[in-house]
């Protein structure tokens, strides 16, 4: 009754609820709503003072992220919303460890725990929620965790992964349930969820969806026990919880109990100031409270009987809170769509809406089931994916938007059609942070950014949960006409990432694309990811794969670098930039008879004869009689050098020498990205190590080997992944580092991006560890002994007739070139 | 004198691996043969963009990619993937003996003879 009382009197208080401030704003509470609050106000006000009160020990995280924290062991730091520094820079007054303890409206002050009082014009409540205890006898003892804090991740993860834990019980089977169960099955422990009602997330599934659910769930190794409850928790000796005991009698052994079955709005603050508060703090539709100086944003709030629990209203609502208090004019936050995706590796799962209404139209098989659920009128009031979750956005919006589908069904299979281009402008790709494809549209062409990390870093699409992210690079691709090299998908069309393809290649035993194409259709829509295919099926494979060429670039079908006019490049090897009379003849002789138009010197210490045809290359092989310098392919490249002590004054290592070793140990052994190394004869760096994805810098007793380094189309300088007393342990680390980047890059990602991706830490502890390293070194044996050192041989042996020519030509023909069946027409 | 379109032979099946390309020359034009999973198909060797070797690209199911900056084409329609782009298409079969065929237009049969 009151929300209604309040909402009709629009907020406009005595002194009027969209009265523009006047003074500080105090914004309470550091989380997503509050950030969210202070960064729409800053957008529409630079001036007016803010002071943001953090009541943790920490700047505002995100929350939403806390699951991968405890799946995949993360900092906790890592989820900081925004750096120390982005306060500052906005005049923003935020302290930490600001706890209000009360809040005097008329007076306009808040105190604080310390005592401190603060005068503000305006408050803004963003209190969150706690996690939410039922009175389960028992339930206070420890060894009894919620799900909800970083503190609590780190007390689960301690809990699980300690010596002779057997088992861990997760109460609540929603949501969050569900993704602390998967982070506990995720670190080696069997874990059972205890849930009271009759099937899994019961608000957002229906009966259908829910039976396929639980299967997938068991499939992770977490057993599901439903229409349990609960009875009480008794602790062992050493007072820590280890048992349950069900309403049926039944009991369960554990070593950890995570409580997960819902929030609890924190209003008590609210409740003092004497503020109408019903499950949250009641709010109208400009989010202001029943006083006209206090506003309410996030968790805590009550719109329209409603308190979200997700972060897609909080955006929504802060961006409303502060036209309020800024004064513009109409604005009003009518309520948002309930969505929930879950984030369990494996399982997709997208709701949003209503789960059962008027007419209801379902796809469903063994695996997958698609829902959309219609209004008395054919609008789109819910959707329900499981299993098969494409065209979400698309569904999603239609649901915020209330479309009209006279035809459910049609929409449905649209959808699964859809690709990131057809999307309209208003479907929200972010839903962590409310982002619609217009705004990552407008920032892509606005800012000409070129890669996801950017189109993250400027729009924070996809800084949340993550799982927005592989969209964000479709939209970047087609922004960009294709012209992003990135691989979040390994097969876009598909949705196929490089995990599942490598754990399909090693499951079916694959040796070849066109297997892994037959296998699950990868690489069969566009083509554009078959050469990532063939790199992958090789690698795997040690290199024992069975070659196919129609699955390679033109360039490595014919070992030289495509040119814009058709032509091609060749750069023969010359190791570490040194070469000899006798080469520098031969290729001024080979230049003059097939009169190429350039020789160049290249940025890699070698030579170029560009505007070679086809029809040529084998002849031009054959006459330099030098091997492939694989200039042309996603390989080892080049190890460039300084003369070092062989000549030069300041020399402290044999750079050339060295260079020479690294290069005939790396040459023909083909990479997730370019990869190009230097040996340096000191830290004056004439060879150019630290910019280069391997560099060995020769230093005073000993060798400093850098990783990462870049002064490409971006400029970085190298990691230093070690510092070694001997050129021969720095080559040995050197290779073990080759290996692990070839084992773990996405396609395409060069070392400076996959270090930036990864860190020095996570890299350092595997290529640094002893017994790993022997372990890649066995694998860079097998792939480089495997490895073809010289693919220019093919002059003597092609893999077709036609290799290097067309149909109407004739290759620069050979004596030794045999005519014999063709090797691949046949296949 | 006028010239009809016919059947010309332009090279050996052999010589077009599965999923890749060969071009030739018909004419006054260079057209890229492809041997799909499905069948054969024909289209200009030369990108509506600026001229790529399409014959050189990589084939997927029923698509080319150019391998000079990645414009895409069906390859039994002709029609550019997510563009407006256009190339033409031809009539191309493999005879008993293996050899391509391809149904040369009237007006490519001039230089088809010069050749
Ligand atoms: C020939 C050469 C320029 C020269 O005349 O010096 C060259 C030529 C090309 N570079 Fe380069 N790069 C050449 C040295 C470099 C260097 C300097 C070096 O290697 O020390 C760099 C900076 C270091 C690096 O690799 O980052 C360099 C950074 C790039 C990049 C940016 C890569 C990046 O991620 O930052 C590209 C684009 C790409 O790879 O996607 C590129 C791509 C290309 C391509 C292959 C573009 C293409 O796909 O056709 C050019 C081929 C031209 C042609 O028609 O043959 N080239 N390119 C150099 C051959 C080096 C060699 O001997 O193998
Ligand atoms: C594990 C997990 C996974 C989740 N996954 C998703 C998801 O996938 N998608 C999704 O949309 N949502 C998800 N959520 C929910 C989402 O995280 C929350 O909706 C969101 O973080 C709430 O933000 P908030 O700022 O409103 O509340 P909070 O994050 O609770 O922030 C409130 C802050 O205010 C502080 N505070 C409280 N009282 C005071 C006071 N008196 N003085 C000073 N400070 C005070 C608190 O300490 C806290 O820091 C998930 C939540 C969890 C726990
Ligand atoms: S810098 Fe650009 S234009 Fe020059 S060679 Fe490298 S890629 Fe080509
Ligand atoms: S020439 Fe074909 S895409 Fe540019």
């Amino acid at each position: 009754m009151a929300a209604l009382r309040i909402i009709t009197d629009g907020g406009q208080g005595p002194d009027g609820g969209s009265r523009p401030v006047s003074g500080p704003i105090l914004v309470i509470g550091g989380g997503i709503a509050g950030q969210a609050v202070v960064e729409q106000v800053r957008d529409r006000d630079s001036r007016v003072p803010i002071t943001f009160l953090c009541g943790e020990d920490r700047l505002p995280y995100d929350r939403v992220s806390l699951s991968r924290i405890l799946a995949e062991g993360e900092d906790p730091a890592v989820l900081q919303l925004r750096p120390d520094a982005w306060y500052a820079d906005r005049g923003i007054d935020v302290r930490l460890n600001a706890w209000v303890t009360a809040v005097d409206p008329d007076a306009g002050t808040a105190t604080l725990a310390g005592g401190e009082t603060l005068p503000f014009d305006r408050a803004v409540l963003c209190t969150g929620s706690d996690a939410f205890v039922p009175p389960i006898p028992g339930a206070d003892a420890p060894g009894v965790e919620v799900f909800r804090g970083p503190e609590d991740c780190a007390a689960i993860a301690a809990a699980v992964t300690a010596a002779g834990a057997r088992r861990a019980v997760v109460i609540g089977g929603g949501l969050l349930g569900l993704e602390a169960a998967y982070g506990i099955a995720t670190l080696g422990c069997p874990v059972t969820v205890v849930h009271l009602m009759d099937r899994l997330m019961e608000r957002q599934l229906d009966t259908g969806a829910a039976e396929l659910l639980a299967p997938a769930i068991e499939g992770l190794g977490v057993d599901v026990l439903l229409e349990t409850s609960t009875a009480n928790i008794t602790a062992g000796p050493d007072g820590r919880a280890n048992r349950l005991a069900f309403a049926d009698g039944t009991e369960l052994e554990t070593d950890l109990v995570v409580v997960a079955v819902g929030i609890a709005p924190q209003a008590d603050l609210a409740r003092q100031t004497g503020l109408a508060v019903e499950r949250g703090i009641v709010v109208d539709d400009r989010l202001v409270t029943s006083h006209p100086r206090i506003l309410s944003v996030g968790e805590c709030a009550q719109h329209r009987g409603v308190c979200h629990g997700i972060v897609a209203p909080i955006h929504e609502q802060a961006a409303v809170a502060a036209d309020t208090l800024t004064g513009v004019a109409d604005s009003a936050y009518l309520g948002s769509v309930p969505s929930a995706k879950l984030k369990v590796m494996g399982v997709a799962l997208v709701t949003a809406g209503a789960a059962a209404g008027e007419r209801e139209v379902v796809v469903a098989d063994s695996g997958t089931y698609r829902k959309l659920v219609v209004d008395a009128e054919d609008r789109v009031i819910g959707t329900v994916l499981l299993g098969d979750t494409r065209g979400a956005e698309l569904l999603l919006d239609a649901v915020k938007t209330g479309l009209v589908a006279a035809d459910p069904l049609q929409l449905l299979a649209e959808a699964s059609q859809a690709t990131a281009a057809e999307l309209p402008d208003s479907a929200q790709i972010c839903n962590c942070n409310g982002i619609c494809k217009g705004d990552i549209l407008k920032a892509i062409s606005g800012g000409d950014l070129g890669s996801t990390q950017e189109v993250v870093s400027v729009t924070r699409a996809g800084a949340g949960c993550g799982s927005c992210k592989p969209l964000v690079t479709e939209l970047l691709a087609h922004a960009r006409g294709g012209a992003v090299e990135e691989a979040t998908y390994l097969c876009p069309c598909r949705k196929l990432t490089r995990e599942e393809l490598a754990g399909r290649v090693r499951a079916e035993g694959i040796e070849a694309v066109s297997e892994l194409a037959a296998s699950c259709g990868a690489g069969r829509d566009c083509g554009a990811c078959k050469p990532g295919l063939a790199y992958l099926v090789s690698e795997i494979n040690g290199n024992q794969h069975r070659e196919e060429r129609h699955a390679r670039y033109i360039n490595d079908r014919v070992h030289a670098n495509i040119q814009n006019d058709g032509t091609f490049s060749v750069v023969p090897r010359m190791r570490g930039g040194v070469t000899t009379p006798d080469e520098l003849r031969r290729i001024a002789d080979v230049a003059d008879k097939y009169d190429i138009p350039t020789v160049k010197v290249t940025g890699g210490q070698r030579i170029d004869l560009l505007g070679i045809k086809k029809e040529d290359l084998p002849a031009v092989w054959e006459e330099l009689d030098m091997p492939s310098g694989h200039a042309y392919a996603k390989s080892v490249r080049t190890v460039k050098t300084c003369v070092g002590t062989t000549h030069c004054r300041f020399g402290l290592g044999d750079a050339m020498r060295v260079g020479i070793e690294l290069e005939t140990a790396m040459e023909g052994l083909y990479t997730p990205a370019k990869v190009k190394a230097a040996v340096t004869g000191c830290p004056r760096n004439c060879a150019e190590a630290y910019v280069k994805d391997i560099g060995l810098v020769a230093v005073e007793g000993g060798w400093e080997v850098y990783v990462g380094g870049a002064a490409g189309a971006s400029v970085r300088k190298g990691d230093l992944l070690a510092t070694l007393q001997t050129s021969e342990e720095a080559k040995r680390i050197a290779y073990v580092f080759l290996q692990y980047y070839r084992e773990h890059a996405d396609y395409l990602e060069r070392t400076y991006a996959y270090m930036e991706r990864v860190g020095l830490e996570a890299v350092q502890a595997e290529v640094m560890d002893p017994a790993k390293q022997e372990e890649y070194l066995e694998r860079y044996r097998i792939a480089k002994a495997a490895a073809d050192p010289d693919p220019w041989r093919e002059r003597h042996a092609p893999v077709h007739p036609k290799q290097f020519a067309e149909l109407d030509t004739e290759p620069a023909l050979l004596p030794m070139m045999p005519v014999g069946p063709p090797a691949e027409a046949t296949r | 004198m006028s010239f009809e379109s016919a059947w010309i032979p332009v090279g050996r099946a052999d010589d077009v691996p599965l999923l890749e390309g060969r071009s030739v020359m018909v004419g006054s034009r260079r057209v890229a043969i492809f041997r799909m999973p499905t069948g054969w198909a024909a289209i200009d060797h030369a990108c509506p963009h600026k001229g790529g070797p399409l014959a050189d690209g990589l084939v997927a199911d029923a698509c080319v990619t150019c391998p000079l900056h990645g414009r895409r084409f069906d390859v039994f329609t002709g029609r550019q993937v997510g563009g407006d782009d256009v190339v033409a298409t031809y009539e191309v079969r493999e005879s008993g003996d293996g050899t391509l065929e391809l149904l040369v237009p009237a007006d490519l049969m001039v230089g088809a003879e010069a050749a």
